[in-house]
């Protein structure tokens, strides 16, 4: 999870390759052609692939059985979240995620309960068009809708991936403490301890 | 002609069809394989263990595909082309001794189906017909790719058979005779070819890359500038007669490599036998090393090489082979 935090991408050992000019008469070419032939630079390339295939460093992954490791900040397949306090939805039916959704693929219905607070009563998102663009994560106030980890999407049907109880964590999971924060955008970066000051009071 | 060597020569024949048509299909294996672990990649996995059934599942595909003739197309030559890459690669077959002869239930059997005078004359040269399959399948193919492959196969087999019979010449001239048998005895009597023709042991190498078309000289189907040339129109099994042929001839030009410069199966022992698959083997694996370590080169320079380089290199070599036995 470390590489991902990395942001520093300037200092990797990328360099500059120092390319000839091309010979423009034929002495050049000749001569190029020359060195080329008895510097056997044919069997540099040989080699370095039979090093490669005695090394046996195989990058591949065996992908179902195997999986890369991806991003906190990924986006794939909504999650709605519980609250750590009481298991009840965070979602406040406030609307902003229908509102932003660039995609139009947020629908949202909600009612008074019996407590006269606000429910939701009807939430579906239509991945057919979501784009994962993340702004109703981003937009959420609660940290209530959040994109999660899943990206593999096969199903038969296509209301399998959308409707509410998919995508809101399970109450046994809440049960055991199992339910996993979003690390993503708006989220609490890594470190962040270290890095809180005390706020100045005394002027 | 008795009945005796009627039976042995058909056995031979149909023992030689089975077994490099199956080893087509387990090349392509190994060239997977080994293209991969160059790569840093698996190579197929899933089929059978190590996906060592990969072969099987890609000839059912090829035989259930629907055989499409499209519109447009020469259909009878469309028809013929893959058939005489396919046959001309087993034809050349003929006259490869594989093994040295060998005595079963006290009969003596040569591997080799017909010992004819002109042995290594007939190899190259029905290696060269195999250019008609290519050749003909794609100018009768009504697709541009194709006829653009079709230009090339007829340009760069051309070209290099003049560097392949010359580079021959200088051996021949050495041993005195065409039969590849008689070339086995020479080395095994007088050393291997190829401390004495160093030069014509690498143009023929060379011109072997040309005349299976593999990689430095991968051209005629060269899947990112021309889709697969004179393949592209082809399915089924059509294509995959290409596709034997293709590795068929592999597997052949890596026997006569070693049998014509590196002592063949020496003096005829078992160990003989093993020494000249493992040159096979490695000349083979060549094939599969270069394709994944070299680019590609152009048509231009292709024919740069040929005309202006291993021609020249050819003929000085054959003059000089000449002057030296003379004197």
């Amino acid at each position: 999870m470390e590489q991902f935090n990395n942001r520093n991408v300037a200092d990797n050992g990328y360099f500059m390759v120092d390319i000839e000019d091309y010979p423009t008469d034929g002495m050049g070419k000749f001569k190029r052609i020359i060195k080329r032939t008895f510097r056997l630079e044919l069997f540099v390339g040989l080699w370095v692939v039979m090093r490669e295939m005695i090394k046996f460093d195989i990058h591949t992954i065996s992908y179902p059985a195997e999986k890369m490791p991806i991003g906190p900040r990924y986006r794939a397949v909504h999650e709605m979240k519980r609250l750590w306090e009481s298991d009840a939805e965070r979602c406040i039916g406030c609307g902003l995620c229908e509102k932003i959704c660039i995609s139009d693929c947020i629908r949202m219905d909600t009612k008074i309960d019996e407590d006269s607070r606000k429910e939701v009563s009807e939430y579906t998102i239509n991945l057919g068009r979501c784009i994962f663009c993340g702004y109703c994560a981003e937009v959420c106030p609660e940290l209530a809708i959040t994109h999660g980890g899943e990206y593999e999407q096969a199903s038969e049907q296509r209301e399998h991936f959308v409707d509410y109880e998919y995508m809101l964590t399970p109450i046994d999971t809440m049960k055991a403490n199992a339910q996993k924060e979003f690390e993503g955008f708006g989220s609490i970066t890594p470190h962040e301890d270290e890095r809180v000051k005390k706020t100045p009071l005394a002027y | 002609m008795d009945n005796a060597y009627l039976i042995e020569t058909i056995i031979k024949v149909v023992v030689i069809l089975l077994v490099f048509s199956a080893l087509a299909g387990i090349g392509t294996y190994f060239e997977r394989k080994i293209l991969a672990f160059m790569q840093r990649r698996l190579g197929p996995m899933n089929v059978g263990p190590y996906g060592l059934l990969q072969v099987a599942a890609d000839g059912i595909k090829l035989f259930t595909k629907e055989d499409i003739i499209p519109s447009g197309v020469v259909s009878p030559i469309f028809k013929i082309a893959p058939v005489i890459t396919a046959a001309t690669a087993f034809m050349a077959a003929a006259a490869i001794p594989f093994l040295p002869s060998f005595t079963v239930f006290g009969y003596e059997v040569h591997p080799i189906v017909a010992d004819i005078d002109i042995g290594i004359l007939y190899v190259l040269g029905i290696m060269a017909i195999g250019l008609f399959g290519p050749l003909l399948g794609g100018m009768a193919s009504a697709n541009k790719f194709a006829l653009l492959s079709a230009a090339r196969a007829a340009a760069v087999f051309i070209s290099y058979e003049v560097v392949t019979g010359l580079a021959t010449l200088a051996p021949i001239m050495m041993v005195g005779s065409l039969s590849l048998i008689d070339f086995n005895n020479y080395q095994a009597d007088n050393g291997w070819i190829i401390w004495s023709q160093p030069l014509a042991f690498i143009l023929f190498w060379i011109a072997a890359f040309a005349e299976t078309g593999r990689t430095p000289f991968h051209l005629i189907a060269n899947d990112h500038e021309i889709i697969d040339g004179f393949g592209t129109e082809y399915s089924g099994m059509r294509w995959g007669l290409f596709f034997i042929g293709e590795y068929a001839n592999m597997f052949f030009i890596s026997f006569v490599i070693p049998i014509i410069f590196l002592g063949g199966f020496g003096d005829g022992t078992v160990l003989g036998a093993f020494a000249l698959l493992g040159k096979m083997a490695f000349f083979f694996f060549f094939f599969l090393w270069t394709r994944a370590a070299w680019p590609d080169v152009r048509p231009d320079q292709l024919m740069w090489l040929c005309w202006k380089v291993l021609m020249p290199l050819a003929v000085i070599n054959v003059v000089i082979t000449g002057f030296v036995m003379m004197f």
